[in-house]
């Protein structure tokens, strides 16, 4: 059996979820480990649930299976509680707790749980839970709610901090990369202590 | 080159430039796309790269230059292949000077596909070699390859990934770029290029006869592989290898198949000294079925005695429950995982201020009781809006549209196409209902790009795939062209002028033509087009729910109220559409 750790980051499809696994999967490379990964692309993308999958340390398959991810990163509450059953028992979760309601919730006037009912559902995680896009705001810019979200996971991840903080500066757009790596270190004070 | 982090269609772009591939061509489709998108946009090109109209056209093309003594690749996805299938089958007879490469790329699962269709079996069927890679690396490495057997046995290869190779990611081995590209030069060869019945009477045995050699050949590269290390033994190919191997129990042997077509006598030679075998692959049963007709009495596991799916993709928990079924592991380790139950759906949906949502709106409230063909591309998620009543393939709007007209069905009948789907494959379908008198009414949804596989130019959007620039064709001459006396173009933000035309359309009899014409919302929010953004007036919004039922991702409905969000790109649409003038651009009354 594969001995990776296994990361699924998911959101909403233009949150910036790619990015975030690009990042990691630099990040392995400047450590010379090997790295598997996978997500959606094409239509549905368009405003749709996406998932990005990591295995750090990956030889094998690019999938994780359900049960399996041993750190959850969620950029919206509601997507962290769809996903929630990939979590190991003893895994973790980075929840941003911004909730974006789905259009068809308007639409198709369907029931959709309050942001108190999820996080009271999660609870049953190891859960770290955070505004990441007031911190973005603060680092300097909205866009960067995705590098906050994997500084407040980092703590968890076994990779480190030099290299992620390498890897941002690399594939983040050069004017935003001192936003960025200000957006990273404001997520990782944030998950040291959460 | 070193090690790096690529998506697997990053590698298969950049093992191109290794093989010193001197043309590309192409047309953009789910899990491909990438390859081109990488290659059409390195500086310093040596070669040369274009997005085509069609895949069959891309592949003919590709075909010529490879006759030229020009390696080519020509990239689709698998149902491009369907479209490019003519050429294909006949490519096998007359084979090529320099290697050619046919990328079709298969979506099991169809996460972007309208069928699961197997590219293997056209490999089988035109009897044509195919390398199924089962990781990004082997990807990578099989690229070269492929130019080299392809020029070897004069043949063109079908290469074959599917989208967990295209569009996982992994760590890559990379290679050198090639230096230079050869020039093409054509050698008149009739009786090679012609192909009478004379010819290719003659063609067809001389493909017939390359066959077993290829098969051993492809054995001897090593694409074929096992290990013997027990009584049992599991035959597993493309991603399914890779599973296979995470999970393989001590004492079972293992065999890799990664090209086709299979040597039969190898592979009867290790089947003989197992008592049980079981075979993994994804979609139809390519392999089983060489496994089955070489076993003889030794018991095989897989899809045709139902211990396998024929459908869907495989997954690390799905192989496992294989495994257990067929008796090869005690105990599946994994669970198929509780969703939790009864979350509202977050489908992909249209983006907020899309041209197709209100071109949509229009069309329902011109056309209530009317039936709606449609086609390929974004708009297809239009069947959240009820406008999308069929979608079958690329270019089926417009027939299917005018068979409905032929049948008898009375109601209207509206059609919606993208341009870029028009120009691959809609044209002959306008051409054919004018002709023969269809009475419809098509609406080709023009965003100016092929937008829904990640915004490549086509031969609407003035600019070629490198970004030079080119003469945008002209959609309305084209439909005039064709025969269409009343052809309109208009801009679908403008709801009361696409009603209206809409409504003079319902008026007229045959076939009638609407442009709706406006830039891709994404296109324009790169190009740096900024529109104010609109917001509620709380004092004179009634709550009526309007502009919600418009399905603008843009607009929330919160304590009686609609809200904008900050996903409004200005097209205006909702404050049209709001009957008491509650939604007014931000920064005014």
């Amino acid at each position: 059996m594969s001995g990776s750790f296994d990361i699924l980051i998911v959101g909403i499809g233009g949150q910036g979820t790619i990015l975030a696994s690009n990042i990691l999967g630099e990040a392995c490379l400047i450590e010379g480990r090997y790295v598997k990964g996978a997500e959606t692309h094409g239509m549905a993308q368009r405003g749709g649930s996406v998932e990005s999958h990591i295995r750090i340390d990956g030889l094998f398959g690019p999938l994780i299976p359900p049960g399996q991810a041993d750190l959850l990163v969620s950029f919206d509450l509601l997507e962290a509680l769809r996903y929630s059953h990939y979590l190991k028992k003893e895994g973790k979760m980075i929840v941003n707790r911004h909730l974006v309601l789905p259009t068809s919730v308007f639409t198709q006037k369907l029931p959709a749980p309050t942001q108190d009912e999820i996080t009271e559902k999660l609870k049953k995680y190891t859960l770290c839970l955070l505004d990441a896009d007031q911190m973005a705001e603060e680092a300097g810019s909205p866009l960067s709610q995705n590098v906050v979200m994997l500084g407040a996971a980092s703590p968890s991840i076994p990779l480190r901090s030099e290299s992620l903080i390498d890897a941002v500066k690399r594939l983040v757009p050069k004017k935003t990369v001192e936003i960025n790596v200000k957006a990273f270190e404001m997520g990782r004070e944030f998950g040291r202590n959460c | 080159m070193g090690r790096k982090y690529l998506l697997g269609n990053e590698a298969i772009a950049h093992a191109c430039t290794e093989s010193g591939v001197g043309f590309i061509s192409g047309y953009p489709g789910t899990p491909s796309s990438e390859v081109i998108d990488v290659l059409r946009v390195q500086p310093d090109r040596s070669y040369y790269v274009e997005w085509s109209v069609n895949e069959k056209v891309a592949l003919e093309n590709a075909l010529a230059v490879a006759w030229c003594g020009v390696r080519a690749l020509c990239t689709m996805k698998h149902v491009g292949l369907n479209v490019a299938a003519d050429p294909l089958m006949t490519s096998a007879y007359t084979g090529v000077t320099a290697g050619l490469v046919i990328m079709s790329a298969d979506d099991p699962f169809a996460h972007s596909s309208q069928n699961e269709q197997d590219s293997r079996c056209y490999a089988h069927f035109a009897r044509l070699p195919c390398l199924d890679p089962a990781s990004i690396q082997e990807a990578h490495d099989m690229i070269p390859e492929a130019f080299t057997l392809s020029e070897e046995f004069g043949l063109p290869v079908i290469f074959r990934p599917t989208t967990r190779i295209c569009h996982s990611k992994g760590d890559v081995e990379l290679g050198k770029p090639a230096a230079g590209v050869r020039k093409g030069e054509f050698h008149k060869d009739p009786r090679q290029y012609v192909v009478i019945p004379a010819h290719t009477r003659v063609l067809h045995k001389k493909l017939n006869e390359k066959q077993p050699a290829l098969r051993k050949r492809l054995v001897e590269r090593g694409y074929n592989h096992y290990k013997i290390q027990g009584k049992t033994a599991i035959i597993a190919s493309g991603i399914g290898a890779t599973y296979v191997q995470e999970l393989l129990p001590q004492g079972v042997s293992f065999m890799k198949i990664g090209a086709y077509p299979i040597d039969e006598e190898w592979m009867g030679d290790f089947i003989r000294k197992h008592e049980k075998i079981l075979v993994i692959e994804e979609l139809a049963p390519e392999v089983e079925e060489t496994v089955r007709q070489v076993a003889g009495c030794i018991p095989v596991f897989g899809k045709k005695n139902g211990y396998a799916p024929y459908e869907g993709e495989l997954s690390l928990p799905a192989v496992a429950g294989i495994m257990e079924k067929a008796g090869f592991l005690k105990k599946n380790p994994f669970y198929e995982g509780n969703p939790v139950q009864q979350l509202p759906p977050r489908p992909p949906i249209l983006c907020a201020g899309c041209l197709h949502r209100s071109a949509f709106y229009a069309i329902k409230k011109v056309f209530k009781d009317a039936i709606y063909p449609s086609d390929i591309g974004c708009y297809t998620l239009g069947l959240q809006l009820g406008v999308v009543d069929t979608t079958i393939c690329m270019g089926a709007s417009v027939t299917v549209a005018s068979g409905i007209s032929h049948a008898g069905d009375t109601r209207d009948i509206v059609c919606t196409i993208g341009d870029s789907t028009f120009l691959h494959t809609g044209i002959q379908g306008l051409l054919n209902a004018v002709y023969n008198g269809a009475k419809i009414t098509m609406v080709i949804l023009d965003n100016r790009i092929t937008a829904m596989t990640g915004h490549q130019p086509n031969p609407n959007s003035g600019m070629t795939a490198c970004g030079a620039e080119s003469p945008a064709v002209s959609l309305d001459a084209l439909c005039r062209a064709c025969g269409v006396s009343f052809v309109e173009s208009v801009n679908p933000y403008d709801i009361t002028g696409m009603v209206t035309v809409l409504q003079e359309a319902k008026k007229r009899k045959g076939v009638k033509v609407i442009i709706a014409k406006q830039m891709c919302v994404i296109s324009a929010r790169r190009a740096g087009i900024k529109r104010g953004r609109y917001q509620v007036n709380a004092e004179l919004c009634t709550g009526c729910g309007t502009c919600v039922r418009f399905g603008c991702p843009a607009i929330e409905f919160e304590d009686e109220k609609a809200r904008v969000n900050d996903l409004c790109s200005g097209c205006a649409v909702c404050a049209q559409l709001c009957p008491t003038g509650a939604i007014v651009r931000e920064g005014k009354k």
